[in-house]
């Protein structure tokens, strides 16, 4: 039987394979799917091509979203970090490219929603700029895809990946933890790793609340996906060294879950309540209305 | 939660799985009901699709999917003067009459021949939805799959001889749902099934006495 539904049972069936985490959820996607791993790869590859797009489209984007709310972030900073580098080529391309898939989303373009379309710019923004300063080749990156997807369907069957049920920690705080999982792999951690990345980082997302301004994926999505790359890469360095989260992996989704039960539904994207109810989140909503 | 591409998929134009990508597909459903690309429509807008529809692009992919885009389309923020320059006319009307569902859609459609349909469905996120009405009969189809309307006198054994037709051709049926307005009147019947359903079934059903509309919508 070649199917996993905790981060455990994914993390063990690799050691016993003397495999990465990858292999287990390319393998076990062909078998459900009844199709060859060739095919499934090739679709997966796909979707890597659609993300480079959404990056090099996001970056060169000078127009706004239709609110005016985001639209050119991810252009002022790729002409920024041309000119200045403070932390570094690596945190600096995940947050440039986060930022470019974000708002191509926010303005209508094409993007891979992963897991949403809210958190679509995290996993590219990380693992892109991940596999570029350190030379990988696609190969590499689309297996590291396969990783990060398969952590994404156990935090979905074991929790939620809806703003609407779980709040943000759900979308971008999934969307982190399964970026995590992908760069940890392509920095060469092994399975334990993994599950340690995904635990750190989404732990300290834990609480996010979904409260877009206008009830748009715009206030605080678009920056917030650069935050999610970053954290992504801060969770797997920390996991590479060694460092352990004390709550393993399966009980902090678990965690997650029960948080966002608890969370009330006015910060579950009804933006009925915090950013979306401040001063300026309501004078852009009514804008928006008029 | 099956597969991968539930996780690293869909491939869509933002901004919203349920908003933009959803509202598409019921149009897109919607115009497969009419059986034409409608020449008018009144898209009445409920719940956060009344709030956010504008910023959202909702109006721009309900036009989208009048036109028969995919959600993948990059020419869908254009949708609405591409469907004006169609001759298709659209007016999007949000309205705060309570809903059961916070993202539901109405379209009541007018096609070249002066046929009219109203259609109601609704986004539950993730890109996926269900066509809950269509005029007065409660339905259920999701577009995921293979279906079948069928409009029928509600009589013992109507049912018996509509599937027949349908294992007569070895289709396997998924999921269906029977409603009617009246015992004894008219009723509608939706089927989903998991075989692609040829223009042939079309005929023979068509040939049947006491039904009053047939009607094939492929999966998306």
């Amino acid at each position: 039987m070649n199917s996993f539904s905790t981060i455990s049972e994914l993390v063990s069936m690799a050691k016993e394979n003397h495999s990465d985490i990858s292999e287990i959820v390319l393998s076990s996607e062909a078998q459900r799917m009844q199709k060859d791993k060739e095919e499934i790869f090739n679709t997966m590859s796909h979707r890597l091509t659609v993300m480079r797009n959404s990056v090099e489209k996001g970056r060169k984007n000078y127009n706004y979203s239709i609110s005016k709310m985001v639209g050119t972030n991810a252009s002022s900073f790729d002409s920024f970090i041309s000119k200045n580098t403070y932390l570094g080529g690596m945190v600096e391309k995940a947050i440039c490219y986060a930022l470019s898939v974000s708002e191509v989303n926010a303005c209508m373009g094409l993007v891979v929603a992963c897991p949403t379309a809210g958190s679509c710019g995290i996993l590219p923004g990380a693992v892109l700029s991940v596999s570029e300063e350190m030379n990988l080749p696609d190969e590499k990156i689309v297996l590291s895809m396969f990783t990060a997807a398969g952590i994404g369907m156990v935090i979905g069957n074991n929790a939620t990946l809806a703003g609407a049920v779980g709040g943000c920690q759900a979308e971008c705080g999934s969307a982190s933890a399964m970026a995590a999982a992908a760069v940890l792999e392509l920095m060469g951690g092994g399975p334990d790793q993994v599950g340690h990345a995904v635990a750190l980082a989404l732990k300290n997302c834990l609480g996010l609340v979904c409260d877009p301004v206008a009830g748009l994926v715009e206030v605080p999505c678009v920056k917030r996906n650069a935050f999610g790359a970053v954290h992504a890469l801060v969770a797997a360095e920390l996991a590479l060294a060694g460092i352990e989260s004390v709550i393993p992996p399966d009980e902090v989704i678990l965690a997650s879950y029960e948080i966002g039960r608890l969370m009330p539904k006015s910060l579950k994207e009804t933006s009925e309540a915090g950013l979306a109810k401040t001063p300026t989140g309501k004078k852009i909503e009514s804008m928006m209305n008029s | 939660m099956e597969s991968v591409f539930d996780i690293i998929g869909p491939i869509m134009i933002g901004p919203s799985s349920s908003h933009t990508a959803g509202a598409l597909k019921l149009a897109n459903m919607a115009r497969a009901i009419l059986g034409d690309t409608p020449t008018e429509v009144k898209v009445n807008l409920y719940g956060s699709f009344a709030k956010t529809y504008k910023g959202h692009g909702s109006d721009r992919a309900i036009a989208a999917g009048f036109l028969g885009f995919s959600t993948e389309d990059e020419r869908i923020p254009e949708a609405i003067s591409i469907a004006a320059k169609k001759g298709v006319k659209i007016n999007f009307v949000p309205s705060n009459k309570p809903v059961d569902h916070p993202n539901t859609l109405e379209f009541e459609m007018v096609d070249k021949s002066g046929l009219k349909i109203i259609v109601q469905g609704i986004s539950i996120g993730g890109g996926n939805v269900i066509i809950k009405k269509i005029d007065n009969y409660e339905v259920n189809l999701t577009g995921n799959y293979e279906a079948l309307i069928v409009g029928h006198k509600d009589y013992p054994g109507i049912i018996a001889k509509i599937t027949q037709v349908i294992s007569s051709k070895n289709i396997n049926i998924a999921y269906m749902y029977v409603s009617r307005l009246e015992r004894g009147k008219d009723a509608m019947m939706t089927i989903e099934t998991d075989d692609y359903i040829s223009t042939d079934i079309y005929s023979t059903l068509s040939s049947l006495p006491d039904l009053n509309l047939v009607k094939i919508i492929h999966r998306l």
